[in-house]
């Protein structure tokens, strides 16, 4: 099932605005606890299963306890020490941050991996072009510059090839890595020059003004959407304040 | 878009000059072209050909970029231009939206436009569904979505460069049907660039040479040389494989003849490349044997995937399809010294005269990326050759060569053969294999 399929771009990373900003006012497990809960539960209703969810997100679940272990032994100590050393301090605050962070860093990456990790370019760059105003030789560009980096991996791996076949990818790996983001560049910079030219032949930017073959509209869905998101966030915050575990920006 | 009509085109001591070159790329060009005529347009490599189509198509760039001289003139208010490269044309994820692209930019109504794409997609020849996704597609589909851009637009004037150079001949010859039905349909101009001219000749009307303007007649176009013929060999192999399966493709079983040319011919996707790949050591080997004789072990007894890079380039050299991809340095000089100064060998003697030999002396302080095809390609296999490898791999060394370029390919690959250079090339042309069809590895998709 996906509930978002009719669902405008704009309107998604609207809704992600609505759904995580509130997030970031405190720092407390609470909230972010919410958050994450109903992200969860939604989740399979945007055509994200829970398996999806796992695969799609594997970063965020590296990145979640790397953040909360940092807190764990260098936030701020107050209360209860577990644990010292230098300056580490392992405290019932540090403690509580790390659950804190830990917590807030899915709850705030997984609703990107839902709201818009699979949107077609073409429909945002149709969706802030048409609804949002914003210049659509700027928007053009962007979303043209966008294909250009599902090339990107292509060319790294040939180019990766190349150099080991000419017998000069012996150097360090971090040379390695230098030369090739140089060399990957000066290969973007290539294909983007000749996109503009094969834009230009099709009569992009010959004159200002252009049309839209796709109309990018919002309806009742659209408003649903963000209004859900709202109210996650609002009740995340509310139950938070009311438990008394809200800690604004963290102190 | 029936009704359209092809446009007349006129020049009149047409010139450019790119604003960072010294010479002028076009000079004192004159020709007249009536409208719905179909044009080969000629000329040697380096000629302006590619930029004349530019000038036409009114994408040279503003006065900062280059001087124009004389006159140009085409009355059509929609000019549609297809470039070499199949993957840089591509503008949108979904080919509908691709097609629309031009559409949209021309202010055409809504209703109008997805009409035209579906029209256009149709004369084509590609029958897909609108919403399929544009990385899907191969390099003569890719061509034709772009010639279906064009169309949408309603041009009347259709330029073409080089369309089908980077193309197997299946791919090629889908293009080529797709422009004579879409040109029968709309009446429009045609212009064409193309070095192999034998696929054009018989839909176009007239040849002109951008040299001097005046017709050509098919006979006098230049051809590939001839070369002599392919010499069966016997000798004993310097590579073999027994049931190798590699990371894309079926199981392979053959020998590869020491001294000899070796070609691989297959269909699009039979994993043509990944065995060539991994023959050069490049990519590992899912399973079975992949085994080399002593002349190219030299001692080493892991696989070739296992080998150091400089250990690799001195005993199996790879050319790849794209050259710009092996490029690392700023001149052609420091390309060719880049390899032997980091193996920390002294190849000194080696770079003269593969300067020499493969003609790129002149050049050698230009600007690798700046070359011209056919040097672009004359370097590549240079930068193999500096290391003095004993199995010299290429995959599709002739894409996009003019018939002078590849007849010297041809003779500078059986030299390295006579001096007991093996050689393995992927490829789909059929005057390459006749000439250096020693041996033959024929690839099944399964």
């Amino acid at each position: 099932m996906n509930l978002l399929i009719k669902i405008n771009p704009v309107t998604r990373i609207i809704a992600l605005m609505v759904l995580t900003t509130p997030l970031l006012l405190s720092l407390d497990v609470m909230s972010a606890a919410i958050a994450l809960v109903a992200t969860i539960i939604l989740a399979p209703f945007a055509g994200v299963t829970w398996k999806m969810l796992l695969k799609r997100g594997w970063m965020l679940f590296l990145m979640a306890p790397v953040a909360a272990l940092s807190m764990a032994l260098y936030g701020r100590p107050d209360g209860k020490e577990y644990f010292s050393f230098l300056l580490i301090h392992v405290t019932d605050n540090s403690l509580a941050l790390a659950a804190a962070i830990g917590l807030r860093v899915l709850a705030i990456g997984l609703p990107v991996v839902v709201l818009i990790a699979r949107i077609d370019p073409t429909d945002l760059g149709d969706g802030l072009a048409q609804l949002l105003k914003l210049p659509e030789r700027f928007v053009i560009g962007a979303v043209a510059g966008s294909r250009l980096m599902t090339l990107f991996r292509e060319d790294w791996y040939s180019m990766s090839r190349a150099r080991r076949a000419r017998g000069i990818a012996d150097q360090g790996k971090i040379k390695h890595f230098f030369t090739m983001t140089f060399g990957l560049l000066v290969l973007s910079l290539r294909r983007g020059s000749k996109l503009a030219t094969a834009m230009e032949a099709r009569g992009f930017g010959r004159t200002t003004g252009r049309t839209w073959a796709r109309e990018s509209t919002v309806g009742a869905r659209d408003l649903v959407l963000i209004l859900v998101c709202a109210a996650i966030s609002a009740i995340a915050l509310t139950v938070s304040i009311q438990t008394g575990f809200f800690k604004f920006l963290g102190t | 878009m029936t009704t359209a009509l092809g446009t007349r085109v006129v020049a009149r001591n047409f010139g450019y000059r790119h604003a960072s070159r010294e010479n002028p790329a076009l000079k004192d060009i004159n020709f007249e072209i009536a409208p719905g005529e179909r044009i080969l347009l000629t000329g040697a490599s380096g000629a302006g050909k590619s930029t004349l189509l530019a000038a036409l198509a009114g994408v040279l760039g503003g006065s900062d970029e280059g001087v124009s001289t004389g006159e140009l003139l085409v009355d059509a208010p929609s000019i549609g231009l297809v470039l070499q490269d199949p993957d840089s044309q591509v503008i949108a994820s979904r080919i509908g939206d691709d097609v629309a692209f031009g559409c949209e930019n021309l202010q055409i109504p809504r209703e109008e436009i997805w009409p035209r794409v579906e029209r256009a997609l149709e004369l084509v020849g590609l029958d897909l569904p609108l919403s399929h996704p544009t990385k899907y597609l191969s390099g003569g589909q890719k061509q034709r979505l772009a010639l279906a851009g064009v169309i949408a637009m309603g041009a009347r004037l259709i330029l073409l460069d080089e369309p089908t150079a980077n193309l197997d001949p299946q791919g090629q010859k889908d293009v080529v049907a797709a422009v004579d039905r879409v040109v029968q349909e709309t009446g429009a101009t045609l212009i064409v660039v193309e070095h192999r001219h034998e696929l054009w000749v018989n839909i176009i009307d007239r040849i002109i040479s951008i040299t001097d303007g005046e017709d050509v007649q098919p006979a006098e176009l230049i051809k590939v040389g001839q070369l002599p013929g392919a010499q069966p060999s016997t000798s004993k192999p310097i590579l073999w494989a027994n049931d190798l399966l590699c990371t894309w493709g079926g199981l392979r079983s053959f020998e590869v003849p020491e001294g000899a040319s070796t070609v691989i011919t297959g269909p699009n996707g039979a994993g043509k490349s990944t065995l060539a790949l991994t023959m050069g050591g490049l990519l590992p080997p899912k399973s079975g044997q992949l085994e080399l004789s002593d002349t190219v072990r030299g001692g080493l007894n892991t696989p070739p995937h296992k080998w150091r890079s400089a250990d690799l380039a001195a005993r199996i050299g790879t050319v790849f399809q794209d050259p710009e991809h092996q490029f690392v340095a700023r001149t052609v000089r420091d390309e060719l010294e880049i390899g032997p100064k980091i193996m920390k060998v002294d190849a000194s003697e080696r770079i003269e005269e593969l300067l020499d030999r493969l003609r790129l002396r002149h050049l050698e302080n230009a600007n690798p990326f700046t070359l011209s095809g056919g040097e672009k390609r004359r370097l590549s296999v240079a930068t193999a050759l500096v290391a003095a490898p004993k199995l010299l791999i290429l995959d599709e060394p002739t894409f996009g060569q003019d018939p002078e370029t590849f007849t010297e390919l041809v003779t500078m690959l059986r030299e390295l053969t006579d001096n007991g250079i093996s050689i393995v090339s992927v490829t789909h042309d059929p005057d390459f294999i006749a000439a250096l069809g020693d041996h033959h590895i024929e690839v099944s998709a399964k």
